[in-house]
């Protein structure tokens, strides 16, 4: 076991696909000469020239749209999108054909790419520059919606995802780039095989008096906040989503039986928002077991502001994540720390 | 640039009318074989009627949704088709069925797919705007203007990515050079030199807006200026001048990897979908547009009768056997089954997923 950063992750998994696999690029705008804005593609270019590491024009579409046509003639092209608010550009290209080339010509041609893509807000980019839109990915049948929160699982699910035969947005976010974590040996190997399930969710810490499920850097900071419980005397249970869609129903809906309470936090905004998802499966899968209401905690609905403190009164913290936890439970009159 | 058939003078507003009575310049026959111009000719009557027959069946609802035809467009069809080589690739819009016929599709299978039915091409799950067969290499219908130009590049670029000699064509109407993806391809296939020859087929009209309202350059062959790709204009109603200019552009994009644009001047006869009555249009328009001198079989026919190769009588015999075979299609659709419903889940995607919901509208959550 080593311990490296999410970003490093990244790289060496993106890289170690290409050794394994000739048929697998890397297109964008500035992965090449640049490395990358966040330098995922680092060293990439030098490695394996311009023919594999494709710096393409300002024009998302375009680009996007001539990775799924590559990727009907059997390439794998992973297209970095250099933030998932410019994928909006592309967006008739992912939802219009990317999703629908497989059903649309009944099952003839499958479209086996990346779309590579970070968001979120924290960084004071402003409006336009801080969204976490993945709720009109994973609303789409056809799409898988990635996003690992840590470094094993972005290396593991990265490598799942270039070798799957469906386009895949593979969810990343600015503020886990230099998060660190465990990876296991050889998890740079082009050799490892080990793959991450596509559209599994993970138990990430077990506890009984209540689930705080999260996913991306929203996982992170609900072991963060299950952490800091437990110093009160609350065993928070944490639910990774890992999968946007496919949606793994089944182990946030069995943990929330378990606990009997449940709390979802999630980057994006709360109207129609992922968390809604969520919390009507589990209304449908465990009203019976529910000892109070599910709560969530989600970004204000507010275009995101630059001002600090009023971008980080945007965002869900730890402080506010807990409380509603204390709510929940105090509500149903458990004891709370 | 060349331009084939450059009408003369005038202002953009009057190339409409312009078009009308333009005379007939293509080059004749030249010396092409007799059994090569007899099966283009009976590959339009069997474009024309197959067309017509689908009309039909959409009027007694035996098809559904949208349905775009080719009518009047056959001579471009055909000649863009017996210029491609079997190893070519096709991309298209959603006014497909002529060319998936003439890129090799199985006409039966196409009027299944017509008819939404499990033997359709695409197994009933795509229609009129979805053709597609791998085999073939049409690689599909789209019905979004501008949707298939960034795919159609991005199979170029798979191509030039292994080195191979195929050329990707990207047939599309006027109406599309005015999206934003047609300028994004046209300038990615040109800065990857891609072996592409995009085909814009101008009719005049995308729906009901002309050229002359949507495009500040109606010009349409001189737009890949823009991107340094030379275009060339051909009159679409000269199913030979369509397959020599489209052959030389689809061996140059071979062979300098590289791609072109070509605009075809074809008339569409009627609306934009069957059931259009194109109101927009003049009865002069209207007029112009079914007129014998611009009907491309009716010219062809007459130029093969001319050489003494198309008698009355032969005329009539292509027209039956091909009236019988579309028959047969329609027959194969009315009589293949419909796709059963319990392969509904089956096409979402391609490599499986645990806990993907296959959900039925009325099923409970966790039944699955
Ligand atoms: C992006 C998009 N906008 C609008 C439409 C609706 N629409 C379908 S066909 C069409 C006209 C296109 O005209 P043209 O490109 O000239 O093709 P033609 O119908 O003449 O073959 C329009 C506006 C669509 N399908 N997609």
């Amino acid at each position: 076991m080593s311990v490296i950063t999410y970003r490093q992750a990244l790289r060496d998994t993106l890289r170690a696909e290409m050794v394994r696999d000739e048929n697998v690029l890397v297109m964008g705008e500035e992965i090449g000469v640049f490395e990358g804005s966040y330098k995922i593609t680092e060293g990439l270019l030098k490695e394996f020239g311009p023919r594999r590491v494709k710096d393409t024009p300002i024009a998302e579409e375009g680009f996007v749209g001539a990775a799924i046509g590559a990727a009907m003639l059997g390439l794998r092209p992973v297209v970095e999108l250099m933030t998932i608010n410019f994928s909006l550009i592309a967006i008739d290209q992912i939802i219009n054909h990317a999703a629908k080339i497989y059903g649309m010509f009944g099952g003839q041609t499958s479209v086996p790419m990346v779309i590579r893509t970070p968001g979120g807000g924290g960084q004071q980019l402003g409006a336009t520059h801080s969204q976490n839109i993945e709720l009109f990915y994973s609303f789409i049948p056809g799409l898988k919606v990635m996003a690992p929160s840590t470094p094993a699982e972005a290396s593991s699910m990265l490598r799942a995802a270039i070798r799957d035969d469906d386009p895949v947005l593979f969810l990343e976010n600015l503020g886990l780039y230099n998060s660190k974590g465990e990876v296991p040996e050889g998890y740079a190997e082009p050799s490892n095989d080990t793959v991450a399930t596509i559209g599994r969710a993970g138990v990430t810490r077990e506890g009984s008096d209540i689930t705080l499920i999260g996913y991306s850097r929203m996982a992170m900071v609900a072991t963060q906040v299950a952490e800091k419980l437990a110093e009160e005397d609350i065993s928070v249970e944490v639910v990774d989503l890992r999968s946007l869609r496919p949606l793994d129903r089944q182990t946030f809906v069995d943990s929330v039986k378990k606990t009997g309470a449940a709390v979802i936090c999630e980057d994006d905004w709360l109207t129609y928002g992922i968390g809604a998802e969520i919390a009507a499966s589990i209304q449908e899968g465990a009203f019976d077991y529910l000892d109070a209401p599910v709560r969530r905690v989600a970004m204000a609905e507010v275009p995101m502001p630059y001002a600090k403190p009023l971008e980080t009164a945007a965002l869900p913290s730890v402080e506010s994540i807990s409380t509603a936890i204390k709510e929940t439970l105090s509500a149903v009159g458990k004891r709370v720390g | 640039m060349a331009d084939t058939a450059k009408p003369k003078g005038g202002t953009a507003r009057a190339s409409t009318s312009r078009r009308r009575g333009r005379k007939d310049t293509s080059p004749g026959l030249g010396d092409e074989k007799p059994e090569v111009l007899l099966d283009y000719y009976r590959q339009m009557v069997f474009v024309r009627q197959f067309e017509q027959r689908t009309g039909q069946a959409y009027t007694q609802a035996r098809i559904g949704g949208y349905c775009h035809l080719n009518l009047g467009e056959e001579a471009t069809v055909i000649g863009l088709m017996t210029a491609l080589q079997e190893r070519d690739y096709l991309f298209t819009n959603y006014r497909d069925h002529g060319y998936a016929i003439g890129k090799g599709m199985d006409p039966k299978r196409v009027m299944a797919e017509l008819y939404g039915r499990s033997d359709g091409v695409s197994k009933g799950w795509g229609g009129s705007m979805h053709m597609y067969d791998t085999e073939t290499r049409m690689l599909g219908g789209y019905g979004i203007v501008g949707g298939q130009l960034p795919l159609a590049t991005g199979a170029a670029l798979a191509i030039s990515y292994r080195g191979g000699d195929e050329v990707v064509m990207c047939q599309m109407g006027d109406g599309t050079t005015n999206i934003g993806a047609w300028h994004e391809s046209l300038n990615i296939a040109k800065l990857w030199n891609l072996p592409i020859v995009f085909v814009v087929i101008n009719n005049f009209t995308g729906m009901g807006t002309t050229v002359e309202m949507s495009s500040a350059e109606p010009e349409l062959y001189k737009r890949g200026a823009a991107f340094r790709i030379e275009g060339e204009r051909v009159d679409g109603r000269d199913v030979l001048a369509v397959r020599d200019t489209a052959s030389r552009l689809i061996e140059r994009a071979r062979t300098e990897q590289t791609p072109f644009l070509l605009e075809a001047w074809s008339y569409r006869q009627k609306g934009h979908s069957v059931v259009d009555p194109a109101k927009y249009r003049t009865e002069e328009q209207r007029d112009e547009a079914k007129a014998d001198e611009n009907d491309p079989i009716h010219l062809f026919g007459e130029k093969l009768a001319k050489a003494g190769l198309l008698t009355d009588e032969l005329r009539d015999e292509i027209a039956a056997s091909v009236k019988a075979e579309v028959a047969e299609a329609a027959d194969f659709a009315e009589n293949s089954p419909h796709p059963d419903v319990s392969t509904l889940f089956d096409y979402t995607y391609a490599s499986p997923v645990p806990n993907e919901s296959r959900r039925m509208p009325a099923d409970p959550v966790f039944a699955e």
